[in-house]
């Protein structure tokens, strides 16, 4: 099981973009079981009933929306790389604009999924709009009241209790109506969105340089994977700081105050320590460690590793006693 | 380095995860305690208001404060903020950026309970049923005769189902009131939502550097304490062994020598190495005052954040280090700048 565990880990720690994906989708689900458990409510009457409609289709998406950019791992990356100091790093604006589209893209998913719902669904039309309906429409029942009574009336069908509606077929065929027309344009949204979502995979490679576009893809996957691995080595070196730290408490306190002598086999115990592999760096003062994180931020390194990756290393040869090589790591 | 990182992950997954999965608890407990309390309105004038609001308000209280008891983090702080200040300086915005976030943490429980409370409406139609102007209803005519009280405690038994007899009223003035308590709480999530929104978005744009050093430095504290305790466990556990072995040797005395002269050469050795690295364990504290001393100093005089040089291997600062307790700095590391010549391994075959 845990070798399971580490290899889906592995997955997802691999590729940032399908973390990204998958949180996405996870709100999206979120939004629909949202919409399920929700209580609607109509208030039945004219005056509030257009108002609280329309406000329970537009608020939930704006919450949806802004949970969907915090969520994201790239906002981070974003603002980070949008804002920071330039130092020995020139900066792309390519990249920062295709973080943006792409988060902005995901975010987008769970309020579409939210409005999409609702109106598949009617009753937040229905809530909206069955004052509007013209009862004359709807032939079979003859209604002679005041236009006000009408109106009043006309708020009431959402609420299935009222006594003027109890097993009614006119409620049910205004509610029927309203509702065809709320499904109509939610399918009609979904047309358009699949449409556009097509239409802008097909043409993309026609306006769009693909070259570039594998550039910045490229250059904003770096991004990513450097922050997290930049996370992580400080975290390694704190474990190994403070490791050291307490040692070295340990012995100031015995020499200093306790007056102790040296005991003999403290040495193997340090040789254990370092037998893992060195996190310090050469980074050992509070200072030091300060002006590390702070160049960190105002000069970022430039993107040239051939200094480490042309590091002279030892190279084994094999040559039997004729001198002809049998395997050589150069 | 592929083992190390696995292990890492799992460290480091494991200490936030662990407080997201336990603010992730809360909120589901918060929700789940909501539906499953029997919520009963008095529907008397006097006691509506203060029972309404006060469900309203009260468990989201209460719910902080257990985030803030069930957070490990609250006693480093505590820790952090009384200890003196020794040979090591005070910084305050670690300080302050570990009580952000154990906040933040213990926000989550009692906005779920709010919402939930607002969503549902229960408690702002006992709240607020007396306040209701009944004749956009319909059908004043049940209260023209009524004096002042009467007409405030019918109008208190509106969220009684079983007490209030006109049900077409009943039913239109809850909804209006549940409509109310629903935007109510749209509003408030969206408020919740766009401040997180601002913090954690707009944030970079003002104090990331000096953002990566508190966040460096919590962390480092946080460690430094794991560091020290499981230090302390092993030298108690050693402590411990080293203390039984000598009250051994002192009751048998002799006895114990011949026999020891005698198997020396069976499993000892094996005994041998186990009793050296318990020694080596007690980093030369053997005395209770002493390791009381040890801890009194840990909190009263915390260490200076600077390591001294004989910990490093002689990376950067040249070859060979000199070394004080004879031991041999080891020689090559895998990145070390000293190997530079390549190495010839000369293979003779039999053929």
């Amino acid at each position: 099981v845990m070798e399971r565990l580490k290899l889906v880990l592995q997955y997802f720690q691999s590729n940032s973009e399908s973390i990204s994906n998958g949180i996405c989708i996870i709100l999206a689900l979120v939004s629909v079981k949202l919409y399920t458990s929700f209580d609607f409510n109509c208030p039945c009457l004219p005056q509030y009933n257009k108002l609280y409609s329309l406000g329970v289709m537009i608020v939930p998406p704006i919450i949806l929306f802004f949970l969907g950019i915090l969520v994201n791992r790239h906002t981070g990356v974003m603002m980070d790389e949008w804002m920071r100091p330039i130092g020995n790093r020139s900066k792309n604006p390519a990249v920062v604009k295709y973080l943006f589209s792409a988060m902005i893209q995901r975010a987008l998913l769970a309020p579409m999924v939210w409005i999409l719902v609702t109106l598949l669904d009617g009753k937040i039309f229905i809530c909206a709009f069955s004052v509007s309906v013209d009862p004359a429409l709807f032939s079979g029942k003859h209604i002679s009241f005041l236009l006000y009574t009408i109106f009043l009336i006309m708020a009431k069908v959402p609420c299935k209790e009222d006594v003027i509606f109890r097993n009614s077929s006119f409620r049910k065929a205004v509610s029927r109506y309203v509702r065809c027309h709320s499904q109509a344009i939610g399918w009609s949204i979904l047309l358009f969105l699949i449409v556009l979502g097509a239409l802008g995979r097909l043409i993309k490679p026609c306006f769009d340089d693909h070259a570039t576009f594998l550039q910045t893809r490229y250059w904003s996957n770096y991004l990513d994977v450097e922050q997290k691995l930049f996370d992580e080595t400080c975290v390694l070196h704190a474990r190994d700081f403070a490791r050291k730290c307490v040692v070295q408490f340990f012995e100031d306190i015995r020499e200093d105050s306790l007056r102790l002598p040296h005991p003999v086999f403290i040495s193997k115990f340090r040789e254990e320590c370092d037998d893992e592999e060195e996190q310090l760096h050469g980074v050992t003062k509070q200072e030091q460690v300060d002006q590390l994180l702070n160049k960190w931020y105002y000069g970022k390194p430039e993107l040239d590793v051939s200094r480490i990756a042309y590091r002279p290393r030892p190279c084994v040869t094999w040559e039997n006693h004729e001198g002809k090589t049998l395997y050589s790591d150069v | 380095m592929d083992k190390f990182r696995m292990m890492f992950q799992f460290l480091q997954s494991n200490q936030e995860s662990f407080m997201n999965g336990i603010c992730g608890i809360m909120a589901l407990a918060s929700a789940q305690m909501y539906s499953a309390f029997e919520f009963s309105c008095p529907c008397m004038p006097e006691y509506n208001y203060t029972y309404g609001i006060g469900l309203l308000l009260i468990p989201p209280i209460w719910f902080f404060l257990l985030g803030f008891v069930l957070n490990n983090n609250v006693s480093v702080l505590a820790e952090e903020w009384k200890r003196p200040t020794g040979k090591r300086i005070k910084d305050p915005t670690i300080l302050r950026y570990m009580f952000c976030s154990i906040t933040q943490r213990s926000f989550i429980a009692p906005a779920v309970w709010v919402s939930v409370t607002l969503m549902d409406g229960k408690s702002f139609l006992c709240a607020f049923s007396i306040s209701l102007d009944i004749d956009r209803f319909g059908n004043s005519s049940v209260i023209q005769g009524m004096s002042e009280t009467e007409k405030l405690k019918f109008l208190a038994r509106i969220p009684c189902k079983d007490l209030f007899e006109d049900k077409e009223l009943r039913e239109a003035a809850s909804r209006y009131i549940k409509c109310i308590s629903q935007a109510c709480g749209w509003m408030v999530l969206l408020m919740m939502t766009f401040t997180a929104f601002l913090i954690r978005a707009i944030r970079p744009c003002f104090t990331q550097a000096a953002f990566l050093k508190t966040k460096y430095w919590s962390h480092y504290i946080d460690i430094e304490r794991k560091m020290f305790d499981e230090t302390c466990k092993e030298h108690a556990k050693s402590f411990a062994k080293v203390c039984i072995q000598q009250y051994f040797e002192n009751i048998s005395g002799e006895m114990r020598g011949l026999h020891r002269h005698h198997s020396k050469h069976d499993s000892d050795n094996e005994d041998e190495d186990t009793w050296k690295s318990d020694e080596e364990k007690l980093l030369g504290i053997r005395a209770q005052d002493d390791m009381n001393k040890v801890l009194w100093n840990w909190h009263t005089c915390k260490p200076p954040l600077a390591l001294r040089k004989e910990h490093e291997d002689g990376e950067k600062e040249g070859g060979m280090n000199g070394n004080i307790n004879g031991e041999i700095n080891g020689f090559v590391k895998s990145h070390s700048h000293d190997v530079e010549k390549k190495e010839w391994a000369v293979y003779y075959s039999k053929v």
